[in-house]
């Protein structure tokens, strides 16, 4: 899989670059609007990750190019300005996906596994982890052939940590992405811990082989051996 | 009281004053002229008798009044020798009127073929009271048409003159900072007028662009802010997730990425207070408020679980307030979860829904909240450093673009919040 980061702040692009690496995917870079042009058409890229704001031009300006091109769908804009027109403006174009920065790199993983299972997947969305069987396209879970019954948020939950499998997930990353604004609270944060632990708790009576796993002070790891 | 009448109380009371001086002295000295001119007739009369008594003796047998107006005594010489001429003010039984009625009195001397005789002569006068009486009511007619007059003047003529002055009034009273008005000065040639519409426009412009350059601050800097927390919070997590980090470390990191999580959620809401009050998001139609309740329920169902709260929910009627979809949610979003999270364990959320008034109440402290201070910025009611401050001025500010109105109030220990959509 190969990923086109477009970002023109180096500490940012350096830090995304490396959460991605971390998940195998190959990974290249843009730092400018010219660069980030020529790799655009002379390259294929499974996601693009642009940045609205770069130096040398509109990173919508890219946009457009790339719709011409029929390559609009993989495109995930992450810009520092929450504005609407921007984002509809983005999504008209045929953005699949916009995101607001400061993210959290996991929030980051889920949506760009989310474009590549999209993109990638024809007929059966499945997908396999030990035991554990996930159908994305019903949104239901199996454990050696027997079903997991999950509630929405409990299956949310679930394939957050499947797309940041082995990887660090902090508690307000997944707070934002399963329960949204509505729980923008720190304090209101420790209701997940009653929520994990449900889960936990369904995984392990159906002896799945993957473990949710507390990281001290900060959240959780999806342990996949 | 207003200025034009303001003006007209001054008015009257000098008019009073100036009348009630001006009929003294008019009155006395129209009393002047007339006794001067009774006093002349008078004159005249008696020399007129006096040279018919030189020829008609008769004349000098008249000792009373009766029908004519003169009456003759003879009198003794010693007494005639001292006799001075006087006026006098007397009265006398009149009949056509059967009462006794003011005349003037001459009384003199003269003398006719070595022999004295006292002449009076009288003249009918002026009815004093009813003089005063008359000038009375002619000054109070007078008088009331001034004020009248004044009153008509000021009401028609002030008032167009002043007209520039209330519409500059006007506007400043209808003047907020940061509300789209504009101001225009009223048209004018009077001098002060023209000074005032200078000095009005030149400080609202002025604080309009303080306001927005203000504004813009916060925006850009907001704006400004969210790449380096955007750069330390990946970092950070790039850092917990390497190997050998013992739990002190994690613990740590952990704490430096909350307060940089609260940092952005306080940005945020920064940026969402100036995009409001900038009037950033259009009015996207009738909103159907008991839908975004009972989407806000379901969504938050996990965390009243966790808190021990019930939430309720009453719709008596369809609320469908025209605002901006997402701006309706924040609202309610906003009051439901501090009356989740603003809450004791088994206590109770009440959301009611009417057709122009969301309800939303919940149980909690005893203490009331200062109602004065708990829409400003940064309020807390408590040390919960975890909360932005900001949730009830974001409220605040999206009722005050729409024109609704927001109420707190507070009874034993449960807090009401109303939205009245109107």
């Amino acid at each position: 899989m190969k990923i086109l980061v477009i970002e023109d702040e180096p500490d940012l692009r350096g830090a995304i670059v490396q959460s991605l690496e971390k998940e195998k995917f190959l990974v290249e870079m843009a730092a400018t609007y010219s660069s980030a042009i020529d790799k655009v058409e002379d390259y294929d890229y499974d996601c693009i990750l642009l940045d609205i704001m770069l130096p040398g031009g509109n990173g919508l300006d890219i946009l457009q190019e790339l719709k011409k091109m029929g390559k609009a769908d993989s495109v995930i804009i992450i810009s520092a300005k929450n504005s609407l027109d921007d984002k509809l403006t983005g999504l008209n174009l045929g953005a699949d996906d916009y995101l607001t920065k400061p993210f959290h790199l996991a929030e980051l993983n889920a949506r760009v596994k989310s474009v590549l299972r999209r993109k990638n997947f024809t007929g059966q969305n499945v997908l396999h982890l030990n035991n554990l069987e996930i159908n994305f396209d019903n949104r239901t879970v199996f454990i050696e052939g027997e079903e997991l019954v999950l509630n929405r948020k409990e299956y949310d939950t679930l394939i957050y940590f499947v797309s940041n499998k082995n990887r660090l997930v902090s508690k307000t990353a997944l707070a934002e992405h399963v329960w949204g604004d509505n729980t923008d609270d720190a304090d209101s944060f420790e209701f997940i811990y009653s929520q994990i632990k449900n889960l936990r708790k369904k995984l392990k009576e159906s002896r799945a082989e993957v473990e949710i796993q507390a990281v001290y002070g900060v959240g959780y790891k999806f342990i996949v051996e | 009281m207003k200025l034009l009448n303001r003006t007209l109380v001054y008015l009257s009371g000098v008019l009073l004053l100036l009348l009630a001086v001006w009929a003294t002295i008019f009155y006395f000295e129209m009393l002047d002229e007339v006794y001067d001119s009774i006093d002349d007739g008078l004159d005249n009369y008696k020399t007129v008798i006096i040279q018919k008594a030189q020829t008609d003796s008769t004349v000098l047998h008249k000792t009373e009044f009766a029908e004519s107006n003169y009456s003759i005594h003879e009198i003794n010489a010693g007494y005639a020798l001292q006799f001075k001429e006087t006026y006098n003010d007397t009265q006398l039984y009149m009949q056509n009127e059967a009462d006794y009625e003011p005349v003037r009195l001459l009384t003199t001397v003269f003398k006719l073929d070595k022999k004295y005789y006292q002449l009076q002569v009288i003249s009918s006068m002026v009815e004093e009271d009813d003089l005063i009486e008359d000038l009375l009511y002619s000054l109070v007619w007078l008088y009331l048409a001034l004020v009248a007059s004044i009153l008509f003047i000021n009401n028609l003529l002030l008032r167009r003159i002043w007209r520039p002055f209330y519409n500059v009034l006007n506007q400043l009273r209808n003047f907020r900072l940061g509300k789209e008005n504009k101001f225009t000065p009223p048209p004018t040639n009077i001098k002060e007028f023209k000074v005032l519409n200078e000095t009005v426009d030149s400080f609202i412009s002025h604080s309009t662009e303080m306001y927005n350059s203000q504004k813009q601050f916060i925006e850009n800097a907001s704006h400004e802010l969210q790449t380096p927390v955007a750069i330390s919070i990946n970092k950070l997590e790039l850092l917990a997730e390497r190997t050998g980090m013992d739990e002190e470390s994690l613990m740590i990191v952990g704490s430096v990425m909350q307060n940089l999580e609260r940092l952005t959620r306080l940005n945020k809401s920064l940026l969402l207070l100036s995009k409001i009050e900038n009037r950033q998001f259009s009015t996207d139609g009738p909103v159907n408020i008991q839908d975004i309740v009972t989407k806000l329920v379901s969504g938050f169902e996990d965390l009243a679980q966790y808190k021990e709260v019930t939430v309720l929910t009453d719709y008596q009627n369809e609320l469908t307030p025209p605002m901006n979809r997402d701006l309706a949610e924040i609202l309610t979003g906003n009051l439901v979860k501090n009356a989740i999270l603003h809450n004791h364990t088994g206590g109770e959320v009440v959301i009611s829904v009417y057709a122009d008034s969301l309800i939303v109440s919940n149980t909690g402290g005893s203490t009331t909240l200062d109602e004065s201070r708990m829409f400003g910025r940064f309020y807390k009611q408590s040390a919960d450093n975890a909360s932005t401050g900001l949730g009830l001025a974001i409220v605040k500010a999206i009722v005050d673009i729409y024109g609704f109105t927001v109420k707190y109030s507070h009874s034993g220990s449960r807090h009401t919040f109303i939205i009245i959509f109107s």
